[in-house]
């Protein structure tokens, strides 16, 4: 037995990670359900996957062999580990090595965040991307003079408490571009847990329990003590209340109005109608006027293909109004029938999700996990 | 609904109920029907797919405080 489990090895969520961000060819064997598989899986330009349930492989691993390469590395991927385990345990039984599980399985990929440096700011500060890349969400640190910033938080706000720490900087500042429908939001939690101030646009927060700062046009937060700048712009669209941010006089911070890929759907709070007359002034008018140099960082990734050197998910404003397909329609009418015909699937549980950012449902940790399972869904292209 | 067997998973996680009732299923004539209780939660959605995948018939499932009880028919 010792021999056998000696030669199975756990793969985390970080190492699968930079796997992917290198492009190093991976098989995956998904032994989860097929309906799940479909729903949600892991996805990288250099993966291979196949998907057969663990309950298909209780009787051996026959199946199985077949379709695994020998040639390179096989991870066995489940919910939560224990199948994994299980199956990749019978592969190497059956004498196959270079046979890894994924430790915490789905579960641990979808929190897996990925900190990747987006650049540095004129006085020495600087900018990060944090990539949630098991569900697409993107959250940011802006580190200055001690003082950092964070945008987007998701809900493992360890993470951000302790890169900051690891940088010497103090938490002073949590916003959120919006009310967020996809996943729930660390903003509140990690302005608590730091004493830092929570920000949130005002027009999104009307049913909120609790206190908040009003991210409001023409407010500017300092970060650190002197030149770092962000910049609210109202931006509706994806919600009435949704805001932009230009950080450095370089950066612009789209929540999820604007994608590398796509934009945002208007439809999440039940007013799609309403709505994507607002999207289209925002990304037609106010973003059109603004400077094409600007690096446009958006809230979410919806492909994988997204993903730039080092993991980075972003793009020059000039080249999405190029490039991406939801800025090619300049006639309003047009927009309209696009997105209303284009609306994807909603996300997991995107209501309950709105009520717990609302404060008005207070899930347990393992509850809030679970409402967040699967992909984001955010953008207008998406499935 | 009688059952013939009876299969405690309580406690176990992922994929130990399926294991053992593939196992007591296994045991069983056609016709005769097992009873499984789990407390695993994404129990519920693997016995639903299990018994689709092996033709077998879920004849009834239940949740109560946190225990999922399944009735399976063997084909």
């Amino acid at each position: 037995m010792s021999a056998i489990t000696s030669q199975l090895q756990a793969m985390t969520a970080g190492e699968l990670t930079r796997r992917i961000l290198n492009q190093e060819p991976l098989f995956i064997l998904d032994v989860r359900n097929g309906s799940d598989v479909a729903d949600w899986q892991i996805e990288g330009e250099s993966i291979e996957l196949v998907n057969i349930p663990y309950f298909d492989l209780l009787d051996g691993v026959d199946a199985a062999l077949e379709q695994l390469p020998e040639s390179s590395d096989v991870l066995v991927v489940c919910a939560k580990e224990g199948s994994s385990k299980f199956v990749a345990e019978q592969l190497i039984e059956a004498g196959r090595s270079r046979v890894y599980y994924l430790e915490g399985g789905m579960k641990a990929w979808s929190e897996h965040l990925e900190p990747v440096l987006i650049g540095q700011l004129h006085d020495g500060g600087s900018l990060y991307q944090f990539v949630r890349i098991g569900k697409g969400c993107l959250s940011y640190m802006v580190i200055s003079q001690g003082e950092a910033a964070i945008i987007d938080a998701v809900r493992m706000t360890d993470v951000f408490m302790n890169f900051a720490a690891e940088k010497g900087a103090a938490i002073k500042h949590t916003l959120d571009t919006h009310l967020h429908a996809d996943h729930i939001s660390g903003g509140r939690k990690l302005a608590k847990q730091t004493g830092a101030m929570y920000w949130l646009p005002p027009k999104d927060a009307e049913e909120v329990t609790f206190d908040y700062a009003k991210l409001e046009e023409g407010n500017i937060i300092s970060v650190g003590n002197t030149t770092i700048e962000i910049q609210p712009i109202y931006s509706p669209g994806h919600t009435i209340g949704s805001t932009s941010f230009i950080i450095d006089n370089r950066y612009l911070l789209t929540g999820d109005i604007l994608f590398v890929e796509s934009i945002g759907r208007p439809d999440l709070a039940g007013k799609a109608e309403d709505w994507v007359g607002d999207l289209y002034t925002t990304l037609y008018n106010r973003y059109k006027a603004l400077s094409d140099d600007l690096i446009v960082l958006p809230a979410h990734f919806g492909k994988v293909t997204e993903l730039g050197m080092g993991g980075a998910v972003s793009a020059r404003l000039g080249d999405l109004f190029k490039h991406n397909p939801g800025l090619q329609i300049t006639v309003e009418a047009d927009f309209r029938r696009m997105v209303s015909e284009n609306l994807p699937q909603h996300p997991n549980a995107y209501q309950e999700i709105r009520q717990t950012n609302m404060g008005k449902i207070q899930p347990d940790d393992e509850q809030q996990r679970e409402m967040e399972i699967g992909p984001n869904r955010c953008a207008v292209h998406d499935k | 609904m009688e059952s013939n067997k009876k299969v405690d998973t309580t406690g176990l996680m992922c994929p130990m109920p399926i294991v053992k009732a593939k196992k007591a299923l296994d045991e069983l004539q056609p016709g005769e029907i097992m009873e499984v209780v789990s407390t695993d939660k994404g129990s519920l959605n693997d016995f639903q797919a299990w018994v689709k995948q092996t033709n077998h018939e879920l004849l009834k499932h239940s949740e109560k405080d946190g225990i999922y009880t399944f009735l399976v028919k063997k084909n």
